[in-house]
């Protein structure tokens, strides 16, 4: 933009042509030489195209390799299906739940002061630092059959492990952070002015977070939930611990992807991987849209 | 509506934000809390407003105990130092805020509501920015729609946070004047806080000069800069010469060297003598009570600002007419036109 700027001026005055002469003098004096800048650029798309798009061209290909009819007859099948609905329904519980906790905490950590603050930022990022099969394993310590509420459930006919809510429960420990996380600095740095203007003009708490708190943090809701609901789709370890395997019943998509791999069913394996793969594109080109949204909500109102 | 506040004592941690506060303000008075920052003048401000509150202490309206209703019921217009407008509204619906929260029972329709607004952005003469946001609007701009929305709500009273605190100069001074002219034309009661004090002279009706969380004085522009009460205010309000003397046996003194003042009714001890820069007449040696040697001079308009080596061992600046030149080296007389001594070092 700068650049074009500076041409078309340099076209009608030759002082200005000196300038922008002695911009890039500059700008070459800064960087590196051409020949480094090349190789370094070269790298790095090397780099990302072996590791990253390849890949991931190889998951279409493999799930295309049957041709598009086989594909489709994959998905159609009635585990995939299952699979599929598993989870979207663990996916839409835990992004629910996380969306309401991360709120709260958001708003707790944020909008007051209180002892232990620290402890609690330190607490939400906690799954973020266990290995999820970890965090797997605490529910069947607590849930299982030899667990801490495993007689308790069992006298009660309650289906924690092995179920949905098993699922569920470790799906939503592992991505509880990314709301939390996309909100406590955009609540911070907006602060609790706003709030307190909204009070004063004689607006009820609920009136105040509808009309002012949840229009300014909008956007970064929608980045944590996107963020949320990809992790809590693709999350493989902590529900491959509480899940069970149970054919048709248990098995989210990533399990399922992983047991028709080992049955060498490589078509239908890659079909259900592909449809996880579109779902991280389309999670990467939302996000990029969500944070062009986030920069600009930023700069009003200060100074 | 008149206001009263009695023995307000407000902690955080171990700093004292307001330590035992008393203040009386009129119906229609337009009042400055004058202060450094951290002399508790926002917390007070907050406190009336029902945005905090106090650890002990009583806040009343009309005689009616405030302190027993939040902010939203309180009715108080208050307008924020960074204006705290809502971002993602336009201006109209800025304004137009406190009267869409109301109560259904008593919201007006919308057209009361787009008639009520528009007078508003009349008065603060920015109805032209209607449609505009705030991110789109100068500093003076949104200071001005941050006054129209707590107009809106009709208040009681209006509170003003350190309402020019982030404009640049040349805005402040206009505004200032319009605030005068707008308090005039709507009569609210009205306190705003600021560490300026030329602000603070020039718009309130009151001045209370506050430090540490205590009232210093309270009184109009003219009694506090003409007769400060402390010496903390002395030093606060106006340019002023500061000088630590000695009183004993009738006779003031700067180091070791007695100076020509009466020290009649003056308690003995370790003072502070106050003198404002412009009241130090210039005259030939050995002519006033100090004496001392130009270091450097300035010239500032109508005034040349002279730094003076007393004798007795101070440096002091002064501001004497160009109607004679000093020059760095004389050796000059100086005799102050007026000045204050407070006992206490």
């Amino acid at each position: 933009m700068t650049m074009q700027i500076a041409d078309s001026v340099s076209l009608s005055s030759p002082e200005a042509k000196a300038r922008a002469h002695a911009a890039a003098v500059r700008n070459n004096l800064r960087t590196e030489p051409k020949a480094v800048r090349i190789a370094i650029i070269t790298l790095a798309i090397l780099f990302l195209s072996v590791f990253v798009v390849l890949p991931l061209v190889l998951v279409f290909a493999q799930a295309f390799s049957k041709g598009i009819l086989a594909y489709f007859d994959a998905l159609a099948e009635p585990e995939a299906l299952a699979a599929i609905k598993l989870t979207l329904v663990v996916a839409a519980i835990s992004v629910g739940l996380n969306l309401v906790f991360g709120l709260v905490a958001a708003w707790a950590i944020a909008k007051f002061e209180f002892s232990g603050k620290t402890f609690l930022v330190t607490l939400i990022d906690l799954p973020f630092s266990v290995s999820p099969v970890i965090s797997g394993l605490v529910f069947v310590l607590l849930f299982g059959a030899q667990g801490y509420f495993g007689g308790w459930l069992r006298d009660h006919d309650i289906q924690i492990l092995f179920a949905v809510p098993g699922i569920a429960l470790a799906t939503t420990f592992v991505t509880f952070p990314f709301v939390a996380r996309a909100l406590i600095p955009l609540m911070q740095e907006q602060g609790t002015q706003e709030e307190e203007a909204a009070i004063s003009l004689g607006a009820s708490g609920l009136q105040t977070f509808f009309r002012v708190t949840l229009p300014n943090i909008k956007w970064g809701v929608l980045y944590g939930v996107l963020l949320c609901n990809a992790r809590a789709m693709g999350e493989f370890g902590a529900v491959s611990v509480v899940s069970g395997h149970i054919r048709g019943e248990t098995n989210t998509m990533p399990l399922l992807v992983e047991i028709l791999y080992n049955e060498y069913q490589f078509v239908a394996a890659f079909a259900i991987a592909s449809l996880l793969a579109m779902l991280a594109l389309i999670t990467l080109i939302a996000k990029t849209i969500l944070e062009h949204h986030l920069d600009e909500g930023h700069d009003v109102n200060d100074h | 509506m008149t206001i009263e506040v009695k023995n307000l004592v407000k902690r955080f941690g171990n700093f004292a934000a307001l330590d035992g506060v008393d203040l009386k303000v009129n119906d229609g008075e337009l009042l400055a809390l004058l202060g450094p920052s951290g002399s508790g003048k926002t917390t007070l401000l907050r406190i009336i407003a029902g945005l905090d509150w106090p650890d002990s202490g009583e806040v009343a309206f009309n005689g009616e105990d405030a302190l027993a209703q939040g902010a939203r019921e309180r009715h108080v217009g208050f307008v924020f130092q960074h204006y705290a407008l809502f971002r993602h509204m336009s201006v109209f619906e800025n304004v137009a805020f406190g009267l869409r929260v109301q109560p259904r029972a008593v919201r007006k329709d919308e057209a009361t509501i787009r008639a009520r607004v528009k007078e508003l952005l009349d008065l603060v003469q920015l109805d032209w920015l209607a449609d505009r946001y705030p991110s789109q609007l100068s500093g003076g701009q949104r200071q001005r729609i941050a006054l129209a929305r707590a107009l809106a709500i009709e208040p009681r009273i209006l509170l003003l946070d350190e309402p020019f605190g982030a404009l640049d100069a040349k805005v402040r001074k206009e505004l200032r004047k319009w605030l005068r002219s707008l308090h005039h034309e709507i009569n609210v009661t009205s306190i705003f806080v600021t560490h300026d004090q030329e602000e603070a002279l020039e718009v309130a009706n009151r001045v209370v000069v506050m430090d540490k969380g205590r009232i210093e004085q309270i009184g109009s522009p003219d009694d506090v800069y003409e007769t400060p009460a402390t010496a903390f205010v002395h030093g606060f309000i106006g340019e002023s010469i500061e000088l630590p003397v000695q009183v004993e046996g009738g006779v003031i003194r700067l180091g070791d060297r007695p100076l020509r003042l009466a020290a009649d009714g003056l308690a003995p001890g370790a003072s502070k003598l106050f003198v404002r820069r412009h009241d130090m007449l210039v005259g030939p040696p050995g002519s006033g009570a100090f004496e001392g040697a130009v270091q450097h001079v300035r010239n500032f308009g109508p005034v040349q600002r002279a730094e003076v080596a007393l004798s007795g061992g101070e440096t002091i600046e002064i501001d004497a007419p160009r109607d004679r030149e000093l020059r760095a080296g004389d050796t000059i007389g100086l005799e102050p036109r007026r000045y204050r001594i407070f006992a206490g070092a």
